[in-house]
């Protein structure tokens, strides 16, 4: 009953969003208040639905209802309550249904939250809205529909794959997806202002908040992904540059080149076309990655298992949106027009080499990523990329956008004048690169050309992202929330700066076979190996060892790293033990019994990689804290008043 | 002119979409388009030994029993997500595997190996790539069938399953030489 119940709701869902997108697009183009006035109680409808349908796959799940195709698939009855409510999304079909309650949560949000704007303007944000998610639930119900029955039902489920059975994956997919879907938004904001045909200043100031708590989503989400990744395929590997990955970076990277846009086509009324272009890309890429997961033209780690019906229906979607996206575009941004100029070295010129500069490194990922796609298309031969193709292309473009980042918080608008920034902040490189090379050469050792670069790159920004700040509580001038959030954000990259170069240049590692109680040194750190013993847990077991780990004779921890095998699936996972030392990962995983108690050993000091992650929530809630500004809340005031105070005072730093 | 430059993004998006229906059509189901190789010789080769400084791996040394030629390489994530349902084929003793070891440092190789377990019978090293490129590897992991007169019989994409195995890998063999293996499904 209860999944009969689940997919009904879904159809109505279906069809509330066809409701939702005509009232919501038509109503305005035909001046029709009534039509408007009914976009609210559809998208509401839509939400109470799809809401629904998700808590009856939530139920289906607890209840062990194997007579659910998804969930016979995905679960068993052995799996704790909790991984039995994220094998929800440990799938397609699933995921799909997570998506589509994520991008209702947002509509319903965008609903709430446009309601003080110009009514035409609303209606059409929520009906593109309600296209988007016509789209995805007519695919759900066509080709991936969850709530399937099997006749007879199965006496237990198959279970969840083991690697994905971990605190991380639960947590991973749904703040992701919160972040790809939410750039919906800003893409609905784009389409109703190219509906419309107008975009103001005003237009961008709506637009802000919206892309920036997205952007904030995106950025949690990968790093718990990539955290995820770092400690249960056991290698010490956090970034992989896989397709999927890949994926969630590229949207990631437009709506971080589109936040800063944003800030321009707020202040100073100019980017006009090329921010609308932005809001429509970061989406798109949302769609298309969406695309690469799911159609099963790539191969992943992550990836769903695939079916070309699938495939085709999401390409006939990209194609309808993302093409009649573009085709309004082509039409309508020939008549926006920028409302002045600025000289070269003004905030914006930085802002857009800024842009040039994300989106670059946006399309040489974006071209590695489908490369074997290309090369298999125009049968050009086979191509196979990887690291070696995206690290260093990927630095190419990245590196001169953190050396440009420091100067470029400290111009000013329009009139390109550093005034007596310019000294502190000569101060402030010479510093930072003395204390880059300090720290490259003198706390360790053997560092690459690179290394002090990154180092020194990371304070200078951290140092100069603090001069504003500073200055301000010397003179005791407040801070506005949106220039702390853009500080805050800012120094999170400066952290993930030193952390990954630090990471990259000064990880040590070693594989080693040992006997019991005999012990392998890495560096300062000593292993002692007392051997394994039988572990049990609810649904594997395996065994566990035993490590004693000591700093210059100081006890740092005793480590377990485990190899369990998991029943149902009868697969082996190594689950390394990592543990925190000072400011360093310590990780022991287990290999290979060698037979007389001897095991193979991975054992590994990374320092700093903990603060990769940190960096990325210390970005995200910089994000967040802009969001909170007041000007964001007076939704319907007038803007700022730029013609009251000169600008250069008013706008110093407020581009985040 | 002006109006032009505004429809670039479609044209662009035109051409990936291009692409990416050619990419449907070519795989969209992996194991069912076949590759150009089955039915023909696997590719002629002789490759530096991983395990065995100095020695070789030819076409020539792999005649006359049935083996599975799997393409991997410690950079590939999929690999490892493959490597258990490997170590259990080489523990049911149906066939052996063969490994090709692609675009990667082989001292990474060996403590991969020996950290995970060596599922492999033997495995070449292919440093620059070219051999993977004979067997028209589109990505890592892949796994070619090859029967004892040198024929690649069958070609699975992606990280073999236990399904796999089963369905596709199993049947294909000689009757004699299929014990129960991989009993658990």
């Amino acid at each position: 009953m209860i999944p009969e119940l689940g997919q009904f709701a879904l159809i109505l869902a279906l069809l509330l969003a066809a409701l939702q997108a005509f009232f919501g697009i038509v109503g305005p183009a035909l001046k029709r208040d009534r039509w408007m006035a009914a976009v609210t109680p559809a998208v509401t409808g839509q939400f109470v639905m799809v809401a629904t349908s998700m808590g009856c796959l939530v139920t289906s799940f607890i209840n062990n209802d194997f007579s659910v195709r998804y969930v016979a698939e995905n679960s068993n009855s052995a799996l704790p309550l909790f991984y039995r409510v994220a094998a929800l999304w440990g799938a397609h079909s699933g995921s799909l249904i997570l998506w589509i309650f994520l991008l209702a949560c947002w509509s319903i949000a965008a609903a709430v939250g446009t309601s003080r704007l110009p009514r035409a303007f609303a209606s059409r944000v929520i009906g593109v809205l309600g296209v988007i998610s016509f789209g995805f639930l007519l695919y759900t119900l066509a080709t991936s529909n969850p709530f399937l029955r099997l006749d007879p039902p199965w006496p237990d489920g198959e279970s969840l794959n083991p690697i994905l059975q971990d605190p991380g994956l639960a947590g991973h997919p749904p703040i992701l997806y919160t972040g790809y879907v939410g750039l919906a938004v800003a893409f609905a904001f784009a389409g109703a202002a190219m509906l419309e045909g107008r975009l103001d200043r005003d237009w961008a100031r709506w637009t802000r908040p919206w892309t920036t708590a997205a952007w904030a989503f995106l950025s949690c989400g990968i790093a718990l992904g990539s955290w995820w990744a770092y400690y249960t395929l056991g290698w010490g590997g956090f970034w992989f540059w896989d397709p999927v990955e890949n994926a969630s970076f590229m949207p990631w990277l437009m709506a971080t080149a589109l936040i800063h846009s944003l800030a321009v086509t707020e202040k100073r009324g100019l980017f006009k076309s090329w921010t609308l272009l932005l809001a429509v890309l970061a989406f798109s890429l949302s769609l298309v990655g969406t695309f690469l997961v799911r159609s099963g033209v790539l191969v992943s780690v992550h990836s769903f298992a695939a079916s070309p019906s699938r495939g085709e229906f999401i390409l006939t979607f990209l194609v309808l949106m993302i093409g009649s996206a573009l085709a309004l575009y082509a039409w309508r941004a020939p008549l926006l027009k920028s409302e002045a100029g600025f000289e070269l070295t003004a905030r914006e010129s930085f802002l857009l080499f800024n842009n040039i500069l994300l989106v670059t490194a946006c399309a040489t990922v974006f071209a590695g990523t489908i490369a074997p796609l290309i090369s298999g298309a125009l049968h050009l031969g086979k191509l196979s990329v990887g690291p070696p193709y995206f690290n260093p292309t990927f630095l190419l473009s990245i590196l001169p956008l953190l050396a440009l980042l420091s100067v470029g918080i400290h111009a000013s608008w329009k009139r390109g004048n550093l005034g007596n920034r310019a000294r502190i902040l000569m101060l402030t490189l010479i510093a930072a690169a003395v204390l880059g090379c300090a720290v490259v050469f003198g706390l360790f050792t053997g560092g690459r050309v690179l290394s002090p670069i990154g180092i020194g790159l990371g304070i200078w920004i951290i140092l100069s992202s603090l001069i504003d700040p500073i200055d301000r509580l010397r003179r005791h001038i407040s801070i506005p929330r949106a220039v702390l959030g853009m500080t805050i954000a800012h120094i999170g990259l400066g952290i993930f700066v030193i952390s990954i170069t630090s990471v990259e240049a000064f990880t040590a590692e070693q594989d080693v076979a040992l006997a019991r109680g005999s012990t392998a040194q890495l560096g300062a750190y000593e292993f002692r190996f007392e051997g394994v013993s039988p572990i049990e847990g609810p649904n594997y077991s395996g065994v566990g060892g035993t490590v004693v780990v000591t700093h210059d004779g100081a006890p740092v921890a005793v480590m377990h790293p485990e190899k369990r095998k998991y029943w149902v699936q009868q697969t082996v996972t190594t689950h390394a033990d990592i543990r925190m030392y000072r400011v360093s990962n310590v990780l022991v995983a287990l290999g290979q019994d060698l037979g007389d108690g001897r095991w193979s050993l991975r054992l590994q000091v990374r320092p700093l990689v903990s603060f990769i992650w940190l960096a990325a929530f210390i970005m995200a809630t910089g994000g967040m804290l802009a969001i909170s500004d007041r000007r964001y809340r007076l939704a319907r005031a007038p803007s700022p008043a730029s013609a009251a105070v000169p600008p250069a005072v008013v706008t110093r730093g407020e581009a985040g | 002119m002006s109006r032009l430059r505004f429809i670039i993004p479609l044209v662009v998006f035109a051409l990936l979409v291009a692409v990416l229906g050619i990419g449907i059509r070519q795989s969209p189901d992996k194991n069912i388009i076949p590759s150009p190789l089955i039915g023909k010789p696997a590719p002629a080769f002789s490759l530096p030994n991983l395990i065995e400084p100095g020695q070789r791996v030819s076409t020539a040394q792999l005649r006359g029993h049935w083996y599975l030629f799997n393409i991997w390489g410690t950079w590939c994530v999929e690999c490892r997500v493959e490597q258990p349902m490997l170590l259990k084929i080489k523990q049911s003793g149906v066939i052996p595997l063969v490994g090709l070891d692609w675009r990667d440092d082989p001292n990474d190789a060996l403590s991969y190996l020996k950290q995970e377990g060596d599922p492999y019978e033997t495995i070449a090293v292919d440093q620059d790539g070219s051999e993977a490129i004979m067997w028209g590897a589109y990505g890592a992991p892949e796994t070619f069938l090859v029967n004892p007169q040198g024929i690649v019989v069958y070609k699975y994409i992606g990280p073999i399953t236990e399904e796999a195995w089963q369905r596709e890998i199993l049947p294909r063999l000689p009757l004699a030489s299929t014990p129960a293996a991989g009993s658990s499904s």
